[in-house]
């Protein structure tokens, strides 16, 4: 059969990337209830005595660049899925990238000013 | 193209067409996924606030918490956190080979919808202090 390249490792990467980051945010999102229901967010006090920790800025920051590739990929997905024009695909795949690199600096910002 | 795929059968009565529940839930992933993306701005910008010890920023974020558009939107972002997160172990699940026969599969499909709307229900309550 004649082989039609579509793409670098015919997506693979991506497929496996989805699922480690969607680990990554499953195990964070379980911390954070977890810290909930342990009082983190009892007080605006607590809540920003909690995320001043070393660990939980580090973990919330692994959350945080999960989200954001993970949205890439997803986003990038539903692009390539209804929009056909490849000028406009291309253009909404660099706006997706470009505001999720913003949101990624946004984030950084906030976690480590505490 | 033409030889790699046979001519799939073709059955687009729209009107006759029932989307099997496991199918509701894999547009809802994406449709949760897509909603989640559109509103990251709110999320980070609420997160700003609610970390930042200064009054103004105090007083924003309680006149934020208590806008009965933004709880409505937080409420909608909740559903669709939850639903992504239950499809989502779903698809891993189904990854593993667990549950990838049409009974499990449904059953499955009809746990995410339980379990998503269930957990938002009880934020939501939690959060208007009902509860």
């Amino acid at each position: 059969m004649k082989r039609i390249v579509v793409g670098a490792h015919y997506g693979l990467k991506d497929w496996l990337a989805q699922r480690v980051t969607a680990v990554v945010m499953a195990v964070f999102t379980i911390f954070m209830i977890a810290a909930i229901a342990g009082g983190a967010v009892s007080s605006a006090d607590a809540w920003r005595g909690f995320m001043a920790h070393r660990l939980v800025q580090i973990v919330s920051f692994l959350f945080a660049v999960s989200l954001f590739y993970h949205a890439w990929i997803g986003v990038r997905d539903i692009w390539m899925d209804y929009v056909k024009p490849p000028g406009l695909r291309l253009t909404l795949h660099v706006l997706t990238a470009l505001a999720l690199i913003g949101y990624a600096g946004w984030t950084v910002q906030i976690l480590w000013r505490l | 193209m033409t030889e790699m795929t046979k001519p799939r059968p073709k059955f687009l009565t729209l009107y006759q067409i029932r989307l099997p529940v496991a199918g509701i839930v894999s547009i809802l992933h994406r449709v949760s996924g897509a909603g989640l993306f559109l509103l990251l701005p709110l999320l980070i910008y609420t997160l700003q606030v609610s970390l930042d010890p200064q009054p103004a920023a105090v007083a924003t974020f309680q006149s934020i918490k208590g806008n009965f558009f933004v709880q409505f939107l937080l409420f909608g972002l909740c559903w669709a956190y939850l639903h992504h997160f239950c499809a989502g172990i779903r698809y891993l699940l189904l990854d593993l080979h667990i549950g990838i026969e049409k009974s499990g599969s449904r059953k499955s499909a009809m746990i995410v919808f339980a379990v998503s709307l269930s957990l938002t229900l009880l934020v939501a309550l939690k959060f208007l202090g009902v509860m």
